[in-house]
């Protein structure tokens, strides 16, 4: 336990919420099993956290092809909701990929989006670690860096996103809907993170005491029994991604009409592969399409010294999850 | 409410209603074992890894060393104390027993209590059993035994 000690209260009303929030040193406090973490390896020393766990953003809706996800719904009331699991399986297989079954009655859609990075230099207040404390240093970049992100990174920073349900949602198009002071925005998940730069340390687009309120995911009917999430990682379960791949596709007639692939464990936030995806539209899925699919994934990608085998890892994963649709379709 | 350091918590435990003034960021599971004497519940890693600690709250396990206190006021737990008694074993109780489930026992609390909550789910499988325990670590390596007393009692 870090000895730092915070103080508690409870929101009244979301509004209440972002209230308390807004003041310096403030964090939410929802599941708690990432801030509980993070508090006592002494990563976070909050002042005050304010609990919103009890206010009414929970419900979990399916209208028109529509789902949408409050944002303190648990992790496993979405996995085994039954429209979840029947018009998205992908979120469904997402979340039962993450975490153990006591953590997911615990941890909820917005914590899960909000997590902070498992770089053991970040969890460790002995370490150097620009998102910790900036102006620290980076200990992974010339450190143990297994674990580290191949996309996104910067001389600052080279953690990754460990949440698998972003990767999903990312892949899904996903909307994040956000109350701050002037009202309530809508933020594609895509651009709810933001690349370390010079700033690790602003992690997301959210202003101070902004609170997710939930999460909107589009109609996904044209993906229908053709999505996977692939999920690599040291042991087969209760483990945080190595790598991992979200993969939808909608094909009509032979051909790829829509291709959807999204990684994870492998950048800072959810890493959409725009160029994969482009350049399989139009193709049918063999095993040239896939093969191709699997080279493009990995472009660009700027391994370190321990995680260069993410480089194969990714590439064949990308190739493994289209099979895996291939043999469905 | 305005930021408080210590607060006045509601918890039915086993069945029985407890006000207990916490600390703003003591966790359930120290306040179970410190506050309350009620040490059935094991402190492991204290970083939600190893499971020692599941209770069932409102009948779901979790993780109560990650669990603020003050955040569960107004709960009902279950701790291992409230399963079976010494004379009356839980038929899982005596699963565990029967199959040599246990070495240690340090474990053992966090596992009966993740298991209750599992068989509710109703496993299919044995690999239902290992994933859904998944959750539970045993350090002595007792996990085929382990699974095969959850799977007794699941009917597999």
């Amino acid at each position: 336990m870090s000895g730092h000690s915070f103080q508690y209260s409870r929101a009244a009303n979301v509004d209440d919420a972002r209230l308390q929030a807004s003041r310096p040193g403030t964090a939410f406090l929802a599941g708690g099993t990432d801030l509980l973490q993070l508090w006592k390896s002494g990563a976070m020393t909050p002042a005050a956290v304010v609990d919103i766990s009890r206010l009414p953003l929970d419900d979990v809706e399916f209208t028109d092809g529509q789902l949408s996800l409050g944002a303190l719904a648990r992790l496993s009331d979405v996995a085994t909701h039954l429209d979840v699991r029947r018009y998205h399986p992908l979120i469904a297989e997402a979340i039962l990929a993450s975490a153990s079954g006591q953590i997911r009655n615990m941890a909820t859609i917005g914590g899960n989006l909000l997590q902070r990075t498992r770089c053991p230099y970040f969890r460790n207040e002995q370490l150097a670690c620009n998102k910790r404390k900036p102006g620290s240093g980076c200990g992974a970049l010339s450190g143990e860096n297994r674990q580290a992100a191949l996309f996104g990174t910067s001389p600052s920073c080279v953690a990754t996103h460990a949440s698998d349900l972003a990767v999903a949602l990312a892949a899904l198009d996903a909307e994040v809907e956000v109350l701050g002071s002037e009202g309530e925005r809508r933020v594609p998940l895509r651009d709810l993170y933001r690349l370390p730069g010079e700033t690790p340390e602003h992690e997301t687009n959210l202003a101070p005491g902004e609170l997710i309120t939930g999460v909107h995911v589009p109609d996904a009917t044209c993906f229908a029994g053709c999505s996977t999430y692939l999920k690599i990682r040291d042991r087969a379960s209760f483990e945080f991604a190595i790598v991992s791949v979200a993969a939808a596709l909608q094909i009509e007639n032979g051909r790829i009409v829509t291709a959807r692939l999204a990684a994870g464990g492998v950048a800072p936030l959810p890493w959409r592969l725009d160029r994969t995806e482009a350049a399989l539209a139009g193709r049918a899925l063999d095993a040239q399409a896939i093969a191709a699919a699997g080279e493009m994934a990995v472009e660009h990608a700027r391994p370190l010294a321990d995680n260069r085998f993410k480089v194969a890892l990714l590439r064949n994963a990308v190739i493994r999850a289209l099979q895996t649709l291939g043999s469905r379709s | 409410m305005s930021p408080v350091s210590s607060v006045t918590i509601s918890l039915k435990i086993n069945g029985r209603d407890h006000e207990i003034p916490v600390a703003a960021c003591d966790t359930l599971l120290d306040v179970l074992r410190d506050k309350l004497g009620m040490t059935g519940t094991k402190k492991g890693c204290d970083m939600g890894a190893c499971g020692a600690c599941t209770v069932l709250a409102e009948g779901r396990r979790i993780k109560s060393c990650l669990a603020l206190a003050a955040s569960c006021d107004g709960r009902a737990i279950t701790t291992i104390e409230g399963v079976g008694a010494a004379d009356e074993l839980h038929p899982l109780q005596a699963a565990f027993i029967r199959h040599d489930a246990l070495q240690c026992g340090y474990c053992t609390p966090g596992q009966v209590m993740s298991a209750l909550a599992l068989l509710e789910e109703r496993p299919a499988t044995l690999a239902a059993i290992r994933e859904g325990m998944s959750g539970n670590l045993c350090r002595c390596g007792g996990y085929p035994n382990i699974v095969a007393a959850i799977a007794e009692v699941a009917g597999l």
